[in-house]
């Protein structure tokens, strides 16, 4: 249980590190919080050559608004996120979400990019990002550029990233966040990862019907799935109905290819997407503020 | 930038329980075994190597850490804390005595990890409930006391700091 030989780098600025990544982007890896990737590494899932520590680039290290974007660098640690004052005014929904990444321990320590770039199907920001309609902000020597979080992962641990890339910042809208949401998960032991999570955002206008609807589910598919806006459309113009929800998540879940393991069969895992999906549409629904909305 | 070759070690500086070190270390040496095998510090204890149970958490700059999930190299410019710097503390006292009166460990093997959570814990939270408590207590496995014990001590230690105040 111990790492394999590798050559390490302390970049101090964005740029040395993306010129690190340059040179040595295909035989290295950048460690950031090392939660999940020391793990790999310590079992010796995955050995490098070289590692990239950016935990000095210290510019990449912030939680910001501007012009009504959340801006969320790489670095940031999980705790910052859960203990922030712009997080827990402009998105309770993330805010919510946070206690449930690990443990207090491993927040510390976890960065947001991390959590991010890693794309395990079952982890809570992207999930939370992708319903938020996230974007990833990547940035190599050559050029930056930006991708919808919805066509950012690929698939297991996988994303759209090349190997000289790297994810400086999330930036998230928070003009017109439906106000009802909710964050529900099931796993074997508090903190550990989810075996099926699932999030809900959803606006209702005065007399109570619903306007807005927003659901993903992780912990099913390769990636975390976000649901067609064609599926959710029972829903649109009415109050909630227990055999409409049954339906949508009937549509919702209909491609979804959950993997059985030893933590939870494929079939019980479709199940408590089920029970998953039924309550956090009811939760946000209570939540959700009556209000006008124009036509 | 720093930089090292596998085969090469790097010099660090850190702090740990308040003592300065100049110290050589491979960059895949874990922090957990830096503790253990160059500065003599076995009280930080070594169980799952990936961050699961708990047992090796100690302080970097204030916060509770695994340190089996960090490279000795990247504390170098850090203060850390550990079981051993904790025992000249108040709180580390005061800990001891509820941990010992509530029964609150057998065979001590997650002890060290515990009470070095606590003691982030008991700065950040003034009024911690008891799920507030088994909340943090969730990254530490204790395979002797089901938590009971471990709970009320922690409790008791937070009340009592609060009525000094």
């Amino acid at each position: 249980m111990k790492p394999s030989k590798f050559d390490y780098y302390r970049p101090q600025t964005l740029e040395e590190t993306l010129n690190l990544l340059a040179n040595y982007g295909d035989e290295g890896k950048i460690l950031a919080g090392g939660q999940s990737f020391i793990p790999i590494l310590n079992m010796r899932m995955s050995e490098v050559d070289c590692l990239i520590d950016i935990n000095n680039v210290k510019d990449l290290d912030y939680i910001k608004i501007e012009e009504d974007i959340l801006k969320i660098g790489t670095l940031t640690r999980q705790r910052s996120l859960e203990q922030s004052d712009l997080v827990f005014d402009k998105l309770p929904l993330l805010r919510e979400t946070c206690e449930f990444i690990g443990h207090q321990q491993t927040r510390n320590r976890g960065t947001v990019g991390g959590s991010v770039v890693h794309a395990d199907p079952s982890a809570e920001l992207p999930l939370v990002f992708l319903i938020l309609g996230g974007k990833a902000i990547i940035q190599s020597e050559i050029e930056t550029r930006e991708t919808e979080l919805n066509d950012f992962f690929l698939t297991y641990l996988t994303t759209d990233m090349m190997p000289d890339e790297l994810l400086t910042s999330i930036h998230v809208p928070i003009s017109d966040v439906p106000t009802g949401y909710a964050f529900e998960e099931i796993s074997r032991r508090h903190g550990d990862f989810a075996l099926v999570s699932a999030v809900c955002l959803m606006n209702r206008n005065i007399s109570g019907k619903i306007t807005d609807l927003r659901l993903a589910i992780g912990g099913v598919d390769a990636v975390p799935m976000l649901a067609d806006e064609e599926d959710l459309k029972p829903l649109i113009g009415k109050h909630i109905e227990e055999e409409i929800i049954d339906e949508i998540a009937e549509s919702v879940l209909e491609m979804a290819e959950p993997d059985g393991d030893l933590h939870a069969s494929a079939e019980y895992r479709m199940h408590i997407a089920k029970v998953l999906i039924k309550k956090v549409m009811k939760k946000a629904y209570l939540r959700a503020e009556r209000k006008e909305v124009p036509n | 930038m720093q930089q090292v070759k596998s085969n090469e070690k790097m010099t660090i500086n850190t702090k740990v329980n308040d003592k300065s070190y100049e110290v050589d270390v491979e960059p895949r040496k874990l922090l957990s075994d830096f503790l253990r095998e160059d500065l003599g510090l076995t009280g930080t204890h070594v169980g799952c190597e990936h961050g699961v149970c708990g047992a090796c958490t100690i302080m970097i700059d204030g916060h509770a850490i695994r340190s089996c999930l960090m490279f000795a190299v990247q504390i170098d410019g850090s203060e850390v804390e550990t079981i051993e710097g904790l025992q000249k503390k108040e709180l580390g006292l005061e800990l001891k005595e509820a941990f010992s009166k509530h029964h609150a460990l057998q065979c001590g093997f997650c002890t060290a990890g515990i009470l070095m959570s606590a003691v982030e814990f008991l700065y950040e939270e003034n009024h911690p409930t008891e799920k507030e408590t088994r909340e943090m207590l969730s990254g530490h496995l204790c395979r002797c006391t089901g938590y009971e014990g471990i709970v009320s001590a922690i409790q008791e230690v937070a009340e009592k700091n609060n009525e000094g105040r």
